[in-house]
C-alpha cells in the first residue's frame, strides 16, 4: 500500500507539469487576440500594444510559459486581465463555492442513485426496476438548463420559497446558502444519480449473478449480509470510479447550472475567461481543476484498495 | 385541490430538507433601502481608466461622477463641473468645478485632481481612454475650481467625450496609493462608495454621506448582480430578489407589460446595428462582390427589409435607421432617408453589375441577435439573388478576423457615444482604428474633420449632412436598426428615468 501510494504520489508532479505544458500549449492554438478582445470598443492601437507589454503577449510562447510556471510555482497564478484581480484571489473564492456545490451534488446523486439502483437490480424485471429505469431515463434525458429554469418557475417565482438564484456564504447565513445551493444541486444530482443508478444496477447485477454469491446463499447466509457485506462491496468499484470522475467533473464547474443559479463557481469563470481570452484565470482554473481530478483518481485507487481484498496483496 | 396536493408535498420534503421554520430569510434579507439591481453581466475593472464594458458604466453610475452628464435629450449638463466655455480659437475648454465637492475617502475635488486624472487616462499603462482624450494636449489649472483643457487644434467632441468614463474623476490620493490595482477599492466622488466586490457574484455600494447631491439619494445600498440569462434574471425580478434589472429581452417585453406588479422602461439606444463591408480593408475586398462592386452593395441593401428584421429579431421594439444616429436623434441626417425595399430594382442591379447570384460571405458574432439578424439577411436578400453564407463565429475571434480584414460582411453593434462624431469618426476616417471597411475617402476625410473643427452645432449638422450622403451611397456600413434599452422593474421603485446612453442616474429614485 505504501509503495503503491508512493509510486502514485511520484507521477503527481511530472504528470501536473505536463499536463499545464498542454494548457498553456492549447490555450494558444485559439483564435482571437487577447490584447484586442481587452481594448475595448476603441481599441485604441497603443492601448492594443500596452497591453501586450503589459501581460508579456508580445514574447515568445515558451518565455511566457517560463513566466507562467514560475510564477505558479511560487503561488502567483497572475492576474485577470478583464478584472485586474490576481488569479490566486479569484481560486480562492470560487473553489469552496465550487466544491460546495459539488459535494452537495454528489450527496443528492449517492442519496438517490445507489438506492434506486440496489433496488432496480434486486427487483430485476419487476415494476420497482421499470419504475427506478423510468425515473433513471427522466433524470438522463432532462437537460440540467431546462430542470433549473422549471424549478425557479415553480419554487421561487410561483411559491416563493426559494431564492430564484444567487449565493450567500455559509459563513454569512447558513440557512440562507443551503436555500442557495438547494436547487441548483439537485439540477446537477439528479443527472448524475441517472448515470449512477445505472451503473449500480449493472454492477449488482453482474455480481448477484456469479457463483460466490450463489454459495453465500447456499450456505444460508441471511440476505442482508449477501447484499450488504458480498455483493454490494463488489459492485462498488465501478461505482467508485464513476463517483470519482464525475466528482472531478462537478470540480471543473458546471457552466450551466452556475448560469441559471447564478453560483459564482469555477464554470462561470472560466467560460468569461475563455470569451475574454483571460488567459492567466483560464489556465489558473483548469491547472486547480486538473488538480483536482489527478487527486480524486487517487482517492479512488485508495478506496479499491479498502473495498477490494485480492488488491491489497 | 390537486394543485393544492401537489405544491404542498414537496414543500414539505422541502422543508424537513432544510430544517428551517417557514423560509423567512428569502424575502426579509433586503431592507427597502437596499435597491437590488440585475446586470447582465459581470462587470470589468472598476477603475474608469481601464474599465471597457457597457456594464462597468452601469456601476460607475453609482460610484464615480464625472466633469460633466447628458440629458435624457444628449444635451451636456453640469455634474461636477457647473459650468463650461471654449476659448475663441476652440483650443481650450475651461470648466468651474463645483465647490465643496470631496471623494469617498474625505480628499477634496477641486482642479488639482482633474488635472491628475486626465493625466492619469492619458499615461497610465493600458488606459482605454487615451484614444478618447488623445487631443488634449495639457492640463492647466487656472485656480483650485477652475480647470483648463488644451488641445493642439480644436476638437468640439471633447466636451462629450467628458460625459463618460474620461470625465471620471477618482481620488488622486487613492489613485497613487493603489496604483493599478485601484479597480480593488475605488474611491470616486460619486453617491455611493464602493463596499466589496465577489467577482461573478456581487458588488455593494453604500451611501456616501458626503455627496453633494446627498438629497436626492434615497437608498442606503445599492446591490448589483449579474445575471446572464435574461429568462433568469427576470424570474428573479419576478420573484422579488430583485428591483430592477438592465437589458431585458425584447421578447419578453411584452410579457413585462402585461404584469400588474412589474414595470417597463425604455429608450432608443444612441447606438446601432449594422453590417461593415469590407471594401478596402484588404485583399478580401477585390475579389468580393459585394466590396469591389457599389452596385451589387446597393442591391444587397435594397434587398433588404429594416421593418421586417425588427419585427422578427426584435418584437418590433427597435427603430429602423440607415445611419450613425438613429431617425428620431437631433443629429440625424434628413437628407439621407432611410430606402425602402426594392427587390425587383435589386435585381435588376445585379443584372446590370453582371452578377445575377453574388455570394456573400457574412461575419456574425454568434449572439442571439447578431445570429438571427444574419438569418433573416439571409432570407431577405435571397429573394434577389444573394446567396448568403452565414459564418457564425465567436465575438474575440470576429474581431480579430474584422481587425485583419478576414471578411467580406460582418454584422456588429454599436454602443454608441453622445456625440456623433463617436459614432462617426473612428470608423469612417483613413486608418482610424475601427474603419473595418478600409474606406478612405478624402471628401469624406475632410468633412469629418471640419466637423471637429467647431462648436458650433448648426455648422456640425451641416457636415454630418455631408458625410450621411456620402455614407450612405458608398455603403462602408449599411446600418439596419437602433435597439431600444429595456429595463423592468418593481412598481414600488419610483423616478426612474431612462437615459439614452443605458446608464442610470440614481439621483431621485427611491422604494416607495
Amino acid at each position: 500500500m505504501t509503495r503503491f501510494l508512493f509510486r502514485r504520489l511520484a507521477i503527481l508532479l511530472p504528470t501536473l507539469l505536463f499536463v499545464s505544458i498542454i494548457i498553456f500549449g492549447l490555450q494558444q492554438l485559439l483564435p482571437g487576440d487577447p490584447a484586442i478582445a481587452m481594448a475595448g470598443e476603441e481599441r485604441d492601437p497603443e492601448t492594443i500594444a500596452q497591453i501586450r507589454e503589459k501581460y508579456h503577449l508580445n514574447k515568445p510562447i515558451h518565455e511566457r510559459y517560463l513566466i507562467w510556471i514560475g510564477g505558479v510555482l511560487q503561488g502567483d497564478f497572475g492576474e485577470s486581465i478583464r478584472i485586474q484581480l490576481p488569479v490566486s484571489q479569484l481560486l480562492v473564492e470560487k473553489l469552496p463555492v465550487t466544491i460546495e456545490l459539488a459535494v452537495l451534488s454528489m450527496l443528492v446523486a449517492l442519496g438517490i442513485g445507489l438506492p434506486a439502483g440496489m433496488i432496480s437490480a434486486l427487483y430485476n424485471g419487476r415494476w420497482p426496476d421499470y419504475v427506478a429505469n423510468v425515473v433513471g431515463l427522466w433524470g438522463l434525458s432532462t437537460p440540467n438548463f431546462w430542470l433549473g429554469i422549471m424549478m425557479i418557475l415553480l419554487f421561487s417565482v410561483e411559491l416563493g420559497w426559494l431564492p430564484a438564484s444567487g449565493y450567500v456564504s455559509p459563513l454569512e447565513d447558513p440557512i440562507g446558502n443551503l436555500e442557495s445551493m438547494i436547487m441548483p444541486a439537485f439540477v446537477l444530482g439528479t443527472g448524475i444519480a441517472a448515470v449512477m443508478m445505472r451503473h449500480t444496477r449493472s454492477a449488482m447485477l453482474q455480481v448477484l449473478s456469479s457463483d460466490y454469491i450463489r454459495t453465500a446463499r447456499a450456505k444460508g447466509l441471511r440476505e442482508k449480509v449477501v447484499i450488504g457485506k458480498h455483493a454490494l462491496r463488489n459492485a462498488a468499484v465501478p461505482v467508485i470510479t464513476l463517483g470519482a470522475l464525475e466528482f472531478g467533473q462537478l470540480l471543473s464547474g458546471a457552466v450551466l447550472t452556475e448560469q441559471i443559479f447564478s453560483i459564482p463557481g469555477f464554470g462561470k469563470l472560466i467560460v468569461d475567461a475563455v470569451f475574454n481570452r483571460d488567459y492567466a484565470v483560464v489556465q489558473g482554473v483548469v491547472l486547480c481543476t486538473a488538480t483536482a481530478y489527478i487527486v480524486l483518481n487517487l482517492l479512488a485507487d485508495i478506496a479499491y484498495f479498502l473495498v477490494n481484498p485480492r488488491l491489497r496483496a | 385541490m390537486f394543485r393544492h396536493a401537489i405544491y404542498a408535498a414537496p414543500k414539505a420534503l422541502f422543508l424537513a430538507a432544510l430544517l428551517m421554520a417557514a423560509a423567512p430569510g428569502v424575502m426579509s434579507s433586503a431592507s427597502a433601502q437596499t435597491l437590488k439591481f440585475g446586470l447582465a453581466e459581470d462587470p470589468d475593472a472598476l477603475d474608469p481608466t481601464l474599465a471597457r464594458t457597457f456594464v462597468g458604466r452601469v456601476v460607475f453610475s453609482a460610484l464615480c461622477d464625472k466633469l460633466v452628464d447628458i440629458s435624457p435629450d444628449l444635451k451636456v449638463v453640469p455634474q461636477l463641473a457647473t459650468e463650461w466655455s471654449w476659448s475663441a480659437d476652440n483650443k481650450s475648454l475651461t470648466f468651474k468645478l463645483r465647490p465643496g465637492v470631496t471623494f469617498h475617502d474625505g480628499e477634496k475635488f477641486d482642479a488639482e485632481a482633474v488635472k491628475y486624472n486626465i493625466e492619469r487616462h492619458k499615461t497610465m499603462q493600458g488606459s482605454q481612454r487615451r484614444g478618447e482624450l488623445s487631443a488634449v494636449t495639457s492640463v492647466d489649472v487656472v485656480d483650485p475650481l477652475t480647470v483648463r483643457l488644451n488641445t493642439a487644434a480644436p476638437f468640439a467632441p471633447l466636451l462629450a467625450t467628458l460625459t463618460d468614463r474620461a470625465g471620471m474623476m477618482i481620488s488622486p490620493k487613492a489613485g497613487q496609493a493603489l496604483g493599478d490595482k485601484f479597480a480593488t477599492a475605488p474611491v470616486c466622488a460619486g453617491p455611493f462608495k464602493f463596499v466589496e466586490r465577489v467577482a461573478q457574484d456581487r458588488i455593494v455600494v453604500e451611501k456616501f454621506d458626503g455627496y453633494w447631491n446627498k438629497a436626492n439619494i434615497h437608498f442606503q445600498r445599492i446591490e448589483f448582480r449579474p445575471f446572464i440569462d435574461a429568462t433568469v434574471r427576470l424570474a428573479n425580478l419576478r420573484s422579488g430578489q430583485l428591483d430592477i434589472l438592465e437589458r431585458l429581452a425584447a421578447t419578453d417585453a411584452p410579457g413585462v407589460q402585461k404584469d400588474a406588479k412589474l414595470k417597463l422602461g425604455s429608450i432608443t439606444e444612441i447606438g446601432y446595428y449594422g453590417i461593415t463591408i469590407n471594401i478596402g480593408k484588404s485583399d478580401k475586398a477585390k475579389t468580393s462582390a459585394l466590396g469591389s462592386n457599389a452596385k451589387i452593395r446597393e442591391a444587397f441593401e435594397l434587398s433588404l427589409d429594416r421593418n421586417g428584421i425588427n419585427k422578427v429579431v426584435f418584437d418590433g421594439l427597435a427603430t429602423p435607421g440607415n445611419q450613425w444616429v438613429a431617425p428620431n436623434s437631433p443629429y440625424y441626417a434628413k437628407s439621407s432617408p432611410i430606402p425602402k425595399r426594392d427587390v425587383a430594382k435589386a435585381k435588376a442591379l445585379l443584372k446590370e453589375a453582371g452578377n445575377p447570384n453574388p455570394v456573400v460571405n457574412l461575419v456574425t458574432p454568434t449572439t442571439t441577435d447578431a445570429r438571427n439578424i444574419a438569418q433573416v439577411v439571409q432570407a431577405m436578400a435571397k429573394d434577389a439573388g444573394f446567396d448568403v453564407r452565414i459564418q457564425a463565429t465567436e465575438f474575440a475571434t470576429s474581431l480579430n478576423m474584422a481587425d485583419k480584414g478576414d471578411f467580406e460582411a460582418y454584422i456588429l453593434a454599436w454602443s454608441g457615444r453622445p456625440d456623433p462624431d463617436g459614432n462617426l469618426y473612428s470608423f469612417h476616417g483613413c486608418k482610424q482604428p475601427l474603419n473595418y471597411s478600409g474606406l478612405c475617402n478624402p471628401a469624406l476625410d475632410e468633412i469629418l474633420n471640419d466637423s471637429r473643427l467647431t462648436t458650433d452645432m448648426a455648422q456640425r449638422q451641416a457636415a454630418w449632412n455631408k458625410a450621411a450622403a456620402i455614407v450612405v451611397a458608398e455603403r462602408p456600413i449599411i446600418y439596419l436598426l437602433h435597439r431600444k434599452w429595456l429595463w423592468a422593474y418593481g412598481n414600488k421603485l419610483q423616478g426612474f428615468k431612462e437615459y439614452p446612453d443605458g446608464l442610470i442616474r440614481f439621483a431621485g429614485m427611491k422604494l416607495g
